[in-house]
């Protein structure tokens, strides 16, 4: 397969797999937790990196698992103690995120990490990083890894679909009738860990974040099913991969930040021109009352 | 201070004065429970900074500065219109104006160092923080920019208690709550574009949010917590440059921010008004006092019997 093939197919995985977890996130109102997760992600990576001095595979999958679900962890107990929620993220992640830049630039600076890739990713030399595999061929291990990411979220979700969406919609009903919630959460929390290390590789943090977050969102003002949301979601990403991909290309900049932007766009759009939750829409609405009241005191 | 070269002196006192800054009115963002404001709005300040630097062809610090405040600003008002008038709760549109805002910056940025002189720049800085690279005239016009923060923290003290735990009461005594909004807005992206330089718009958050809830630790009155906030900030932003001058390129902010946590750790054991050693102490005491009132109680009983 070609290079911009890869490219695109990566880019697209990371769109399908960030969209499936981030209509959880949206519906949990735990966006702000995927943004401290994709960042606590690296010093987990770091870690990892400085225990097994490799930078492949599993250790940055189970080091970034550890750092996901550190950070769910701290973020809970400073709460318990008092701490404002939103405070409460704000301390961990930063922290977290200093002590992992620390260590880059002190111990692993020379290594293959740098703190600009893991930010902004490198998306365009994933098509060189190929492994072997058995009747297909060549494909890049970001593909593998991503693949492998989207069947564990795909398995997790739909076995348990009606537990995501009761936990999901009404915590207190879930919990009341016997399903245990705070195991959920953190369920959910390493979702968010190995989708965020997934994507991370290819795409960097802050693509993460965008994917994970703003596609979702443009769903939500199109819908009020959960099956109808993940599936817009998904495509979404997609669209955002493809046309940032190709925006990028065209004005020769940064291809994830193209693709950051491009969700901006689809957002936006969604924002002004969706049927029923957009900004039109509630115009249209706003101005019909009017008219109407305007009716019923003429006839009055 | 002898080991410090001046300039590096002239460094410390603009990482003084912008963690004292930064501290004050992060006790503003806690009480507004908006903590994680100041983080989207400076990742959302990065399109800005090159773009300034795009449009003036040089690095130029009040370019860079004012495209700063003004992306921010943009951002603060996206925030609050997707929240206002769609069902995206605060804390998505939060991440997505962050997120995407950011992507659009790293766009500008990927462009501005493939101009000429753009390479050398060194705005990738802007992204970590790299206070030694700031020269005297910087550190100056930051310096006066905090001060400013600080002042109008300091004489408008009076309104921001009234405001922040009293709003009806400030409505009856003509006091515009919304204009109050505008100069605290206002305050926060003079901090983000005070900060930028010396801390990046990563982790510029942290010194926002951490004095403040280590001061919540120690006091329950505002004012009270304004100094202690600022105190924290100050001292963090001084420990870390310190640090971080120590090794070679070691980037600024990521030192500041651990400082400020090594404090924060500090001050949820050991504070002295909600510190858990006194949390614990007082319950002890209690269960104690509760003991011997139980005590008491049985030997009057059995007295009486």
């Amino acid at each position: 397969m070609s290079y911009t093939a890869w490219i695109l197919i990566t880019a697209s995985l990371v769109g399908v797999c960030c969209g499936l977890v981030g209509v959880l996130l949206i519906l949990r109102r735990m966006a702000m937790m995927a943004d401290a997760i994709s960042h606590t992600v690296l010093l987990g990576i770091v870690v990892a990196y400085l225990i097994t001095l490799q930078l492949s595979g599993i250790h940055m999958f189970i080091g970034a698992i550890i750092a996901g679900l550190l950070t769910a962890v701290l973020v809970q107990w400073f709460h318990q103690l008092g701490v404002q929620q939103e405070a409460s993220i704000g301390i961990v992640f930063t922290t977290l995120f200093a002590i992992g830049v620390i260590l880059i630039a002190t111990k692993a600076g020379n290594a293959h990490l740098d703190i600009q890739h893991s930010l902004m990713g490198e998306i365009t030399f994933i098509p060189w990083n190929k492994v072997e595999l058995p009747f297909i061929g060549g494909v890049p291990k970001a593909v593998v890894s991503l693949v492998i990411v989207l069947i564990v979220i795909l398995t997790v979700l739909l076995l348990f679909y009606k537990e995501w969406k009761l936990t999901s919609f009404d915590a207190v009903f879930a919990a009341s009738i016997g399903i245990p919630v705070t195991l959920m959460h953190y369920v959910f929390m390493s979702l968010v860990s190995i989708t965020s290390v997934a994507a991370f590789d290819s795409v960097g943090a802050i693509l993460v974040i965008a994917m994970l977050i703003t596609p979702a969102s443009a769903a939500y003002l199109w819908t009020d099913k959960l099956s109808v949301m993940l599936v817009l979601s998904c495509i979404f990403g997609i669209i955002s991969a493809w046309s940032g991909y190709y925006a990028a290309v065209l004005l020769d900049t940064s291809i994830s930040g193209a693709m950051a932007l491009a969700t901006g766009v689809i957002f936006m759009i969604s924002f002004i021109a969706a049927p029923r939750y957009g900004v039109i829409a509630k115009y249209r609405r706003g101005q019909a009352k009017a008219t109407a009241k305007v009716q019923y005191n003429d006839i009055a | 201070m002898n080991l410090l070269s001046y300039n590096a002196q002239w460094v410390l006192l603009s990482t003084l004065l912008l963690g004292m800054a930064a501290g004050v009115v992060g006790v503003l963002s806690y009480w507004k429970r908006q903590s994680l404001m100041s983080d989207t709005l400076s990742h959302a300040a990065l399109p800005g900074v090159v773009l300034g630097f795009i449009a003036v062809g040089t690095k130029q610090l009040p370019a860079m500065l004012i495209g700063a405040a003004a992306s921010a600003l943009v951002g603060a008002w996206l925030v609050q219109w997707i929240r206002s008038s769609s069902r995206v709760k605060e804390d998505a549109a939060m991440g997505i104006v962050l997120s995407v805002f950011f992507g659009l910056g790293i766009m500008l940025l990927t462009h501005a160092n493939r101009m000429p002189g753009g390479g050398q720049s060194g705005l990738d800085h802007f992204i970590f923080g790299q206070a030694a690279s700031m020269v005297r005239s910087d550190v100056m016009l930051l310096a006066v920019l905090a001060i400013i923060v600080l002042c109008v923290v300091f004489i408008l003290f009076k309104e921001w208690k009234i405001t922040l735990f009293d709003s009806s009461y400030a409505m009856g005594l003509g006091l515009s709550v919304k204009s109050m909004n505008i100069v605290y807005t206002a305050l926060l992206v003079l901090v983000i574009v005070i900060g930028i330089q010396a801390v990046g718009v990563i982790l510029i958050a942290a010194l926002m949010i951490i004095p403040a809830v280590s001061a919540r630790y120690w006091t329950d009155s505002f004012g009270r917590m304004l100094l202690l906030s600022a105190s924290f900030g100050g001292g963090a932003g001084v420990c870390g440059t310190l640090i971080s001058t120590l090794g070679k390129g070691w980037p600024t902010g990521p030192f500041i921010v651990v400082t400020a946590a090594a404090m924060f750790l500090v001050s949820l054991l050991l504070g002295s008004s909600k510190g858990l050693l006194v949390v614990v102490y007082q319950r002890k005491r209690a269960q104690h006092k509760r003991g011997t009132a139980i005590m008491t109680e049985q030997a009057v009983e059995g007295g009486r019997g």
